[in-house]
């Protein structure tokens, strides 16, 4: 009988452990009433659920430290579906985003499609409360890729390149990338481009990146700044329709803790940011670089710190 | 949003994407990958059974097989095998490959169970009345095996159809591309409709498998099952492989 005592109380405490964990592991545990504390002195920062985003996190993070700023990191948040909320109810105050994709998040009928477009759909419809500040030139976009030795077989170096030889190729990417107007879908309106065939498989990650270096398929759609298109010497083909949105790493900021200090020290930091920069920042976190590590030599390396 | 409206439009039931279709690919590679579980599996727990031999180390062997991650397996399997084949064996080879490591623990262990298990008295009677080792083999200890081997070739397949639908993940066909492609693009009644399918498909395999056994499994056996189906408390084919593991 004792036994069977011991082990429940065992299994609730387990359960309690786990229930606890659950509270300390989310993210966002802070309640509104400690950011309305935290708010006046506090700008917290948050970050999407990727390497990238952390590290442009921390770069934020660092530059603002540097002009005397309190910050609070809250990091590796989640998915827009859950960061765009999270910066409306005040949870976080700062994150750095990507024009393009906040622009279809927020209007996903949107069709603007260069830089200067992009921004000027994007800042009339952003949630009451919030600011997009400068975005940097630096982009990390959907883009086709081919291997060095397909582009240089067909001469490809756009994507209308791609007329003659499409039915030939195989694409390969995700599987949302097959159904959407900045897809395949769109690559057959705005293109007049049918592929051979396509293949389902992850979102620019092993699977997708192994089948273009290998050969499963001819054509993949990547992001601009994975270390996998240089490392694997994978041609971007120059979206020359304008199909995929541009995006921009933009600044995306609650107006109630903007101050001119930090506009200044985030656009100072957005102006030297490009994509060559970014690549390189994605190849050092690749390499085993912490976010810390990499956001401080870059910004000393810009005279920013 | 009607969950069910997927399931039933007939769009979703014709063409080479269609349900059939994916049916159809989804069996083949449970099938294929059931077969090859099998020729490994039953040999191996065949010889295990009879000789006592090797019960640690390959039963142990095949038994952490069950602990590896069939994702993690078949993405690593890709990568390495995409080195060498280009075309689709570069994903078909390592799908098969999980589903056949799935296969092979419940067939081995049901298999040198079941033959472990056959009533010593009827081994000696047989020996008696002067069957060789291996007339004993085929003519008693199979055929008193073969309920237990069955069942574990049915919970075999049964777990087989069910994770088939991770070929979808290295962009093959089969029932987990409803299920996949739905996740993707937030479209649930796809989702949905896909689950049901691969369960429909798994129920209806479960009752021919079992139809099969009525057929197949001697009468003297069913009876000693019947028997012990009115013990109060029945072990299921799971308690059975979990209840035998060394």
């Amino acid at each position: 009988m004792k036994t069977r005592y011991f082990a429940a109380a065992a299994l609730l405490s387990a359960a309690l452990v786990t229930i606890a964990g659950c509270a300390s592991g989310n993210p966002l545990g802070n309640g509104p009433a400690d950011n309305g504390k935290a708010k006046s002195s506090t700008v917290i920062i948050g970050s999407l659920n990727y390497p990238e985003s952390e590290v442009l996190a921390e770069i934020y993070s660092q530059a603002l430290q540097g002009v005397g700023v309190k910050v609070e990191e809250k990091f590796n948040i989640g998915a827009r579906e859950i960061t765009m909320p999270a910066l409306k109810d005040g949870s976080i105050d700062l994150i750095p985003e990507y024009s393009g994709s906040v622009l279809t998040f927020l209007d996903p009928k949107s069709t603007a499609s260069s830089p200067d477009d992009v921004m000027a759909a994007l800042k009339p419809i952003l949630p009451s409360g919030l600011v997009a500040l400068d975005p940097a030139q630096a982009q990390d976009s959907d883009v086709l890729a081919v291997t060095e030795s397909t582009a240089e077989k067909y001469n490809l170096k756009t994507v209308s390149d791609l007329s003659s030889v499409a039915s030939k190729f195989t694409v390969g990417g995700n599987p949302e990338f097959q159904t959407r107007q900045a897809g395949i879908v769109g690559l057959k309106s705005v293109y007049g481009l049918t592929f051979g065939g396509y293949k389902n498989l992850d979102e620019a990650g092993p699977l997708t990146v192994s089948a273009l270096a290998n050969g499963q398929v001819q054509v993949a759609d990547m992001f601009s700044t994975d270390p996998a298109m240089d490392e694997k010497h994978f041609v971007a083909l120059e979206d020359d329709k304008h199909l995929f949105a541009a995006q921009n790493v933009t600044p995306i900021i609650a107006k109630s803790s903007l101050t001119s200090t930090i506009q200044t020290a985030l656009n100072a930091v957005s102006a030297k940011l490009t994509t060559p920069e970014l690549i390189s920042l994605n190849e050092k976190l690749s390499q085993g670089q912490s976010f810390q590590q990499a956001a401080t030599d870059w910004l000393k390396a810009k005279g920013l710190k | 949003m009607n969950y069910l409206s997927w399931l039933f439009d007939p769009a979703n039931w014709t063409g080479v994407s269609g349900v059939p279709a994916q049916i159809l690919a989804h069996m083949a590679y449970s099938l294929l990958s059931l077969a090859i579980a099998m020729a490994i599996a039953l040999p191996l727990g065949i010889y295990i059974g009879v000789t006592g031999r090797g019960t640690m180390v390959i039963a142990g062997i095949a038994n952490t097989l069950r602990a590896l991650p069939s994702l993690g397996v078949l993405i690593l399997a890709v990568m390495l095998v995409s080195l060498i084949f280009t075309n689709d064996l570069a994903y078909e080879i390592p799908a098969v490959l999980v589903l056949v490591m799935l296969g092979i623990p419940p067939i081995l262990t049901n298999t040198y169970a079941g033959i472990q298990a056959t009533d010593p008295l009827a081994v000696d009677a047989a020996r008696g009345m002067g069957y060789t080792p291996e007339q004993i083999l085929w003519h008693v200890q199979v055929p008193c095996a073969l309920p237990l081997v069955l069942s574990g070739i049915r919970s075999a397949l049964l777990q087989i159809i069910s994770t088939a639908t991770i070929a979808a993940v290295v962009s093959l066909g089969g029932l987990g591309r409803f299920i996949i492609d739905g996740g993707a693009t937030s479209n649930y009644p796809e989702m949905i409709g896909g689950a049901i399918v691969v369960a429909a498909v798994a129920l209806v395999v479960e009752l021919l498998l079992v139809g099969l056994t009525v057929l197949v499994v001697s009468p003297g056996l069913r009876r000693a099952s019947q028997r012990a189906r009115r013990r109060p408390v029945e072990p299921t084919t799971a308690t059975i492989a979990i209840d035998l593991t060394p």
